[in-house]
């Protein structure tokens, strides 16, 4: 109990004295920014970032260490697949010491965006308590290797107090709301593919869920962001019922 | 008790530290354990009372009915053994109940009635914090300082299972709400993208529809939201035919 609490207790002074940057939203989400800039200095890495879900299935980036490794982290959700989406599923850390290791099959959209941009380690930890899974802390390293015994239990203990600051803003949240700063970080950033995968439901006459697919598919058969996509698609630039896409 | 064997005893720690099991449940744990330090005694039984968020006490196991009577009786009367180690935070042990009619006047002649010559009690305990507290009622036994500091060790480890127990049930319950809120939202941009869809304007102007519409039928926006997603057709107003 006792070890185990003074280990919570350096890392969630590591947090603390993370100092705060111009640019961090308030409440939970500019928490969790400092908690991935200090969890990123810990365990050596290049870049962190914690992404939160919600009940069906929809994922969102809360924060990131670095503004760079916030479309790293979207990816993941616009490709469907990757680290943070496992450790979620699977309820247990990934660890993925070096991509060309066999990455390449498991995430094959993923793992070469994360080779492009000079990754060549992942690992990603569940953030959950009991059977509650609030969502995953992605940790990326521009070296191979495997983290340290220390690192590891650092970066569960990272993990640890990531749960504890949503939970915490959550506590503290208007009823019916999200943890403040959540609500914009996770859905308002990314409202118009919300609002895209509804048009083109009615567009087609589809569910919402096909309607993610269709949107997934045509972004990666044109080799572009979802987000872009989804944006043309608001403004009525593209439209998936005139047989173009 | 004092010949409790190593053995037994690291079964008995193992028992009630084993809060982690997937249909955990509180009264069944603690009926456990007053059933397992009852069983250390051979001649006593065991009541168990918990405090609630506001520190009222209230009775939550016993080992059998008689253990239970002794709960209740200082839970109505104001006094008794378990009040003091949860006031004071410590054990209370070798009362003869006998002679303890000053210390206790509502519950040592009661608990004497009812065939009991011993009292003991030990705080449920975490750091500052007191959640609870455990009575053991025999005959004439008296606990040596290493027999109270088993009996206390066991009640300390089933604390920690069940505050762990409560952190957990406190996070589901959190993470269902962010969950759920976070949806709701979602669930809002995806009705603002079906209504404009189907109604040839734009998110914005589809978002003052579906709130126009909330308002003048007293629903709900997220309500409203979730039938659009699920059943455009029952609204013709907003775009359903």
């Amino acid at each position: 109990m006792t070890v185990v609490d003074e280990f919570v207790v350096r890392v969630a002074r590591l947090v603390a004295d993370e100092p705060s940057r111009p640019g961090d939203h308030h409440g939970v989400a500019g928490k969790l920014r400092r908690l991935c800039t200090a969890a990123g200095r810990t365990l050596s890495a290049s870049g962190a970032g914690v992404s939160v879900l919600a009940t069906g299935g929809m994922r969102g980036v809360a924060a990131v260490s670095e503004p760079a490794y916030e479309p790293l982290e979207e990816l993941q959700f616009s490709l469907g697949e990757g680290p943070c989406l496992d450790a979620f599923t699977d309820r247990r850390p990934v660890l993925v010491p070096d991509l060309s290791d066999g990455a390449m099959s498991r995430w094959p959209g993923y793992a070469s965006a994360l080779h492009d941009k000079g990754v060549r380690a992942v690992f990603a930890f569940p953030l959950q308590i009991g059977a509650a899974r609030l969502g995953a802390l992605d940790v990326f390293r521009g070296e191979v290797g495997s983290l340290t015994p220390d690192e590891f239990r650092d970066a569960l203990t990272f993990a640890d107090i990531a749960v504890m600051t949503l939970l915490d803003g959550q506590a503290r949240a208007v009823p019916g709301a999200a943890a403040d700063g959540l609500d914009d970080e996770v859905v308002g950033q990314r409202a118009e593919l919300f609002q895209a995968q509804g048009m083109v439901a009615v567009q087609l006459g589809i569910s919402l869920a096909d309607a993610l697919a269709r949107l997934r598919a045509y972004a990666y058969a044109e080799d572009r962001a979802l987000g872009d996509v989804a944006r043309d698609v608001v403004a009525r630039r593209v439209s998936f019922d005139s047989g173009r896409p | 008790m004092t010949t409790v064997s190593a053995e037994r005893l690291a079964t008995l720690f193992v028992d009630v530290a084993d809060t982690l099991v997937d249909d955990f449940d509180v009264v069944e744990f603690l009926q456990m354990l007053t059933r397992r330090v009852a069983g250390l005694f051979g001649t006593g039984e065991v009541g168990l009372m918990l405090a609630d968020h506001r520190g009222r006490l209230a009775f939550m196991a016993a080992s059998d009915e008689s253990a239970r009577l002794m709960e209740l009786f200082q839970l109505q009367y104001g006094d008794g053994p378990c009040l003091d180690a949860f006031r004071t935070a410590r054990p209370v042990t070798n009362v003869n109940l006998a002679a303890a009619t000053a210390k206790w006047p509502e519950f040592a002649p009661r608990a004497a009635q009812a065939g009991f010559q011993s009292a003991h009690a030990f705080p449920l305990r975490l750091r500052k914090e007191v959640i609870g507290a455990m009575g053991v009622f025999g005959s004439a036994t008296e606990l040596d300082e290493a027999d109270a500091h088993i009996v206390q060790s066991l009640a300390d480890v089933a604390v920690i299972g069940l505050l762990q127990e409560r952190a957990i049930h406190r996070g589901e319950v959190l993470t269902g709400q962010l969950q759920g809120a976070l949806n709701s939202r979602i669930v809002i941009e995806q009705a603002k993208g079906i209504v404009a869809q189907a109604r040839g304007v734009s998110p914005d102007a589809a978002f003052s529809l579906i709130r126009d519409y909330a308002r003048r039928n007293n629903r709900r926006l997220s309500e409203v939201a979730d039938t659009i997603v699920t059943n455009l057709p029952s609204l013709p107003h907003l775009g359903g035919h």
